[in-house]
């Protein structure tokens, strides 16, 4: 019995062994391609806006690894964000300008933080394990904030030069080299985690959200798992800001802090925290209501997005995927039997 | 000497401020294990409206208070009975997020009705202007907070330790099972102990003001300072409230004395130590 298409039981991994030949043709990653190629051509004029929906839909993507999948609630994700922004900008200023040498510079940035966080406060559960990341959080974008001299202060960081890609594709005024780009980050790390997601690992990670104790009995280092789970969603965190950082060229203090960290918890749960595509769907959602109701009067847009949270915690649990799920069954019917 | 004098002064009305304001919190995360992170706008409620009645229907400080405090009350009530209660057995995080959304409409309606800018509290004639303490002036306000403080612990601790609703509360607190059973009815409990850690709360507010002034911001900037305090003293817990803010109270002020740069990290690291040697926090008890 699966709840909500999550592999949870033997019957389960059957049945997506069935799924497992349709799966291997990356129907997911091909959506986002199309999606992002209808985007291109349809929007040409916002195609700033929409590479920062594709830099959060990635930052999304690692808190969905890191809370979806291994019950890890964080609301102080955004470190790990600002970590690799800052990484990737600071490597672009002393090091390298080449974009890809930054996004490494980013996972490696976001890996450090999650893993030296993680060593800390993977110990604790529930409302303490939140209110732990939410002060480390604070912490680090207050030692931010007083080490001017490295990252700039309030005043962020800035001039950094951004290399062409491959150095044969530079980026353009109108973002589209950019967009590209992001997109096609965004599509190999959502391989990438889906990977994950299917693999042993992932099935240790869903077991150790339901049941740590039991999976602690049965001789798992829970602590350890958590621990490796936290630094790869770290890592995909650290290239979602890297990505911000070389597409905007400016990297602030609101990277590190406590909004981006619960924004992306809100397009997470908007979305539905515990299937990957929830993370796509509830990132361009959020961000385009947010665009729509600050072009009329930015006060609505905390009146809309507070009663999105509540309206959605407490009549669709599951998200906006849910709906998706809903239609599915009604179109096609159960496959499940 | 004096600097030492200073801070005290200064530390302990700033925690009594703070005990207030999440005296309730600690409530209500030990009797539902609810965590309300809109309960800093309880806070805002109560120092908004009595910055402001005063001048929209031309009451006195004193019947302000009085009128700021119910409003609170009836404003903490529907929530908790229609929204709160729902999220009574759902995970910490989906109460946090849900609390969240009600910060967002707090901070919509307070920006809607009061403008962005800082509201500043009116105070009565007997309150403002400075005392002599011999080794230096302290406004007279803030010896009105930190008794305040003082009356309100007392009555607190009266009330959950020798009353028969303390009694009640407790009860409910460590076995809500068995309250039910005797005949508790634990609903009641829940949502009066909602409403009164909300009216302490704006009283907190209130007091407050002078320090942490009114403006549609202030849920976002004090939130994280009464988690703060909740986490250290543990849950439920009266006398872990107390302690708490008195120990970061003190560390927040002392940092603003002697190093004003760090006292932010100051305070959360101290609040980071505590939970990582103590998760369930000083005086809280292991789920």
């Amino acid at each position: 019995m699966s709840i909500d298409g999550e592999i949870l039981t033997a019957g389960d991994a059957r049945a997506s062994g069935d799924r497992r030949r349709r799966s291997d043709l990356l129907l997911p990653e091909i959506a986002l391609a199309l999606s992002g190629a209808a985007a291109f051509f349809l929007f040409p004029d916002d195609l700033g806006f929409i590479t920062q929906i594709l830099v959060m839909c990635l930052f999304a993507l690692s808190l969905a690894l890191v809370l979806g999948q291994a019950g890890i609630s964080s609301l102080g994700h955004a470190s790990l964000f600002g970590a690799g922004a800052y990484s990737a900008g600071l490597f672009a200023m002393y090091v390298s300008s080449d974009p890809l040498l930054g996004l490494a510079a980013g996972a490696v940035g976001g890996a450090m933080v999650a893993a030296a966080s993680g060593l800390i406060i993977l110990r604790a559960y529930g409302a303490t394990l939140v209110m732990l990341t939410i002060a480390l959080a604070q912490l680090i974008a207050e030692v931010a904030n007083k080490a001017r001299p490295i990252t700039g202060g309030a005043d962020g960081l800035s001039g950094y030069e951004v290399a062409p890609i491959l150095r044969l594709f530079p980026f353009d005024f109108y973002g589209r080299v950019g967009f590209v780009y992001a997109l096609v980050v965004l599509i190999i790390s959502y391989f990438l985690v889906r990977k994950i997601v299917a693999s042993p690992f992932g099935l240790t990670s869903r077991a150790i959200r339901l049941e740590h104790r039991r999976m602690r009995a049965l001789g798992c280092n829970v602590y350890l798992h958590l621990l490796a789970v936290f630094t790869i969603g770290g890592a995909v965190a650290g290239v979602a800001g890297a990505l911000s950082a070389q597409t905007t060229g400016v990297v602030g203090l609101y990277s590190l802090g406590f909004g981006l960290s619960a924004a992306a918890l809100v397009m997470l749960i908007l979305g539905g925290v515990r299937r990957l595509p929830g993370a796509i769907l509830g990132t361009v959602v959020y961000m385009i209501i947010q665009r729509v109701a600050s072009t009329y009067d930015p006060a609505y847009w905390l009146y809309v997005v507070g009663f999105l949270l509540i309206g959605v915690l407490t009549i669709l649990p599951n998200g906006l995927m849910q709906l998706v799920d809903m239609a599915r069954l009604w179109i096609w019917g159960s496959s499940r039997g | 000497m004096k600097l030492a004098a200073s801070i005290v002064l200064d530390g302990v009305a700033y925690s009594m401020v703070l005990f207030m304001m999440s005296i309730g919190l600690a409530m209500t995360m030990g009797l539902m294990r609810v965590v309300n992170m809109a309960h800093v706008c309880f806070a805002m409620i109560g120092g908004y409206l009595t910055a402001t009645l005063p001048r929209l229907l031309g009451l006195g400080f004193e019947a302000s208070v009085v009128l700021a405090l119910a409003a609170t009350a009836l404003v903490a009530l529907p929530i908790e009975r229609f929204l709160i209660r729902r999220y009574y057995r759902r995970p910490p995080l989906d109460q946090m997020l849900v609390t969240i959304g009600l910060i967002f409409l707090f901070v919509a309606t307070a920006d809607l009705l009061f403008g962005a800018t800082t509201v500043t509290m009116p105070l009565p004639s007997y309150m403002s202007g400075t005392v002599d303490l011999g080794f230096r002036l302290v406004p007279t306000h803030r010896l009105y907070v930190i008794a305040l403080g003082a009356i309100v612990s007392l009555l607190l601790w009266f009330a959950v330790e020798r009353s028969s609703f303390g009694l009640r509360v407790r009860a409910a607190v460590d076995n809500p099972g068995i309250a039910e059973a005797v005949g508790i009815d634990t609903m009641l409990i829940y949502g009066l102990a909602f409403s009164l850690g909300a009216v302490l709360a704006a009283l907190g507010g209130i007091a407050g003001a002078e320090i942490m002034p009114m403006e549609p911001t202030y849920p976002e900037r004090y939130l994280l300072v009464i988690l703060a305090v909740v986490a250290v003293g543990g849950h439920g817990t009266l006398f872990g409230s107390f302690v708490a803010a008195l120990l970061l109270g003190l560390v927040d002020t002392t940092a603003k004395y002697l190093l004003p740069d760090m006292s932010s990290i100051a305070f959360y690291l101290t609040m980071f130590a505590v939970l990582v040697v103590r998760p369930q926090g000083l005086f809280g008890h292991e789920h």
